[in-house]
């Protein structure tokens, strides 16, 4: 904890000052920041609990639409404004943006919280395959439900609220940035004081052996719903914030997007280490960097890389980069080897 | 909302007979995806995007002149090989692993399939016109496409030779030995590498199949895959593994669901509708057993 100090105070002074000496990435590290979140949250509930979902994408999309719903809604009409589409006949005052933004912000956060304890009694004592599928088949139907529902814009899409004009031109960046920044340091310290905690052994208690768990005296679904929630509550700040910065949002294309967003935080969270605290965080500021690299040089061919990419971390890296390092070096992560053991083991291989 | 169904009966027989015909073909694909599920325990999201490659084989056909018919006979040979290919690629590598992990290895297949298929043959939606004329029945007040009964037949008849496939040849003793226990199968001289290949193979087949009956029947395109996978996996739950009448009796049902919720929610409202159902059904599902696991307490 010591020394680590000095590394989180370095973290935190360089992601103050990267929108500076980086001005003109400041849109992709808001989106790397967000990336973090999810993948940090879905490690919660995929990692240590060991419920592998691919429905948080339905609490981001929650967040996302009832964020901007809520921005529009505080102070004109919702309907007149998702029809009038791209040509905006009412603008926000700064005043009211911010007001729109924080209070969005805070019922994106709650009502997915409170959606993920309503269905979580009944979808978290599913096990293994059955739950994974159910929470892909959740996250496709909210899609598509949504896209069908007029008020938020239906096939057409939903024009989020423009930045207003408060004098500076990087203004808008800068305020994301910070925003999705800030999120990520809460997220972050949220998380870390789960670790030491009853709660995180109960967690990885119901990952190992959720039967014996139960019969030690632990009530796994209360935990299970409360894992679930955390996890729900971070996804939907995380959509909200997405939602303003990419100003524009889709059913199927931008918010319950299940073919990227929703297999991205799963493959992040792997390609760093499931179940660890620092390798979502890795996994998806390495695969961020990918990512970009391949939507630049592969134009059109970055889905067929996504696919390929996949297959790959799935069967040959499925322990993810924390769980190659934990294995080559693992003095560092506390374990103590024995000599003789680890020679054994490595003459059986 | 719309409840035009209701007031008029002919609309309800036109919906039943509709969905009866769909759901067979869907029964065909979970027949598929309750095999492979049985014998290697995998559950694949890609047997959707397999559907639609078969569809593609038959459109092809039908662009170049021939009658798209012939689809049924040359899209299953192609696609053993293509379901071969992908078991020697990718699916032998994580057989034995956690079920999550095969799972999300699909999920990478389908993502590359629907995208080369959007490569390769555009993403606009297509159809093969088979020119089979239509049938009329009860006065006229019922109109059923010739393709679709013929799909229906079709499907019927590739599921009884694979029934009887599976029950008198070799090979298909062998698979039937491994689902029930691959380990004893393998002591017992079975190479079950070989049977998980040719499991593999026979599954995709059986999509190659459906989906050039898909192509002809309905319209395709290279990202309705999932909803294909999400159907199969429902019937196969419902109905339980290696239960045949229960798969095809299921498949109906489903296909029936559909077309109801199609006239009376509306057509954007049927693919989500469908998901719904399936997360309703599992949800039902873990309130039966965890009756069933107090009543043991």
């Amino acid at each position: 904890m010591k020394d680590n100090l000095i590394l989180y105070i370095g973290i935190l002074i360089f992601g103050i000052a990267a929108p500076f000496i980086f001005p003109a990435f400041k849109v992709q590290l808001s989106i790397l920041c967000v990336l973090i979140v999810l993948a940090t949250t879905w490690n919660i509930q995929g990692g240590e609990m060991g419920y592998n979902s691919f429905g948080n994408i339905l609490f981001y999309g929650l967040g996302m639409y009832l964020c901007a719903s809520v921005q529009v809604g505080m102070f004109f009409p919702l309907a007149e404004w998702t029809e009038s589409g791209g040509e905006k006949t009412f603008v926000h005052t700064p005043t009211q943006f911010f007001q729109g933004m924080a209070v969005g912000l805070l019922v994106a956060a709650v009502v997915p919280t409170i959606v993920a304890g309503v269905i979580g009694y009944s979808i978290l004592g599913l096990r293994g395959h059955y739950f994974a599928i159910c929470t892909l088949g959740l996250g496709v139907a909210a899609g598509e439900i949504s896209g069908g529902i007029e008020i938020i814009g239906a096939g057409q899409g939903f024009t989020t609220p423009p930045f207003p004009d408060v004098g500076s031109l990087d203004s808008r960046g800068e305020f994301f940035y910070f925003l999705s920044f800030f999120t990520l340091v809460f997220t972050f310290i949220a998380v870390r004081s789960i670790y030491p905690t009853r709660f995180k052994l109960i967690l990885n208690a119901i990952r190992d052996n959720e039967d014996k768990a139960e019969a030690m005296g632990i009530e796994t679904m209360k935990y299970k719903i409360i894992g679930w929630m955390i996890s729900a509550f971070f996804c939907g700040l995380a959509g909200g914030i997405m939602g303003g910065l990419v100003g524009y949002i889709d059913s199927t294309d931008v918010a319950f997007d299940g073919r990227e967003m929703g297999v991205f935080m799963v493959l992040m969270a792997i390609l760093g280490g499931k179940g660890t605290l620092w390798g979502p965080i890795i996994g998806a500021t390495v695969f961020h960097i990918f990512k970009e690299g391949f939507w630049t040089f592969f134009l059109g061919w970055q889905y067929v890389a996504l696919g390929v990419l996949i297959v790959v971390i799935v069967i040959y890296f499925p322990e993810g980069i924390m769980g190659w390092l934990r294995e080559k070096y693992p003095d560092r992560f506390g374990e103590v080897v024995d000599e003789k053991d680890r020679k054994a083991q490595v003459e059986l291989k | 909302m719309d409840f035009m169904v209701f007031q008029y009966p002919m609309i309800s027989v036109q919906a039943c007979l509709d969905g009866v015909l769909l759901g067979i073909l869907f029964a065909l694909i979970a027949y598929g995806m309750a095999l492979q599920w049985g014998v290697m325990n995998i559950i694949n999201i890609a047997q959707g995007d397999l559907v639609i490659l078969g569809g593609y084989i038959a459109y092809f056909m039908y662009l170049y002149g021939i009658h798209p018919a012939w689809g049924v006979i040359v899209a299953p040979v192609i696609m053993y090989f293509v379901g071969i290919a992908i078991y020697k690629l990718v699916i032998n590598k994580v057989v034995d692993r956690d079920l999550f992990i095969s799972i999300l290895a699909t999920f990478g297949i389908s993502i590359l399939f629907m995208q080369l298929m959007n490569f390769a043959f555009g993403a606009d939606v297509v159809l093969a016109n088979s020119d089979y004329g239509t049938t009329m029945l009860f006065n006229n007040n019922v109109v059923l496409p010739n393709s679709k009964i013929f799909s229906a037949f079709i499907s019927i008849l590739f599921a009884i030779c694979l029934v009887i496939y599976m029950k008198k040849s070799k090979l298909g003793r062998a698979i039937r030995a491994t689902a029930q226990n691959a380990r004893a199968a393998k002591i017992l001289g079975v190479d079950t590498e070989k049977v998980y290949a040719a499991t593999f193979g026979i599954n995709a087949a059986l999509c190659g199949v459906a989906g050039a009956l898909i192509s002809i029947t309905f319209t395709i395109h290279p990202y309705m895959g999932l909803p294909y996978t999400i159907r199969s996996f429902m019937i196969v739950i419902v109905a339980g593994l290696g239960n045949l009448p229960g798969v095809a009796m299921s498949g109906m049902g489903l296909g029936v669901f559909e077309e109801f919720a199609d006239y009376i929610l509306g057509t954007e409202f049927r693919i989500g509708s469908v998901f719904l159902l399936l997360v309703l059904i599992l949800v039902y599902r873990r309130f039966k057993l965890s009756r069933k696991r107090e009543y043991l307490k």
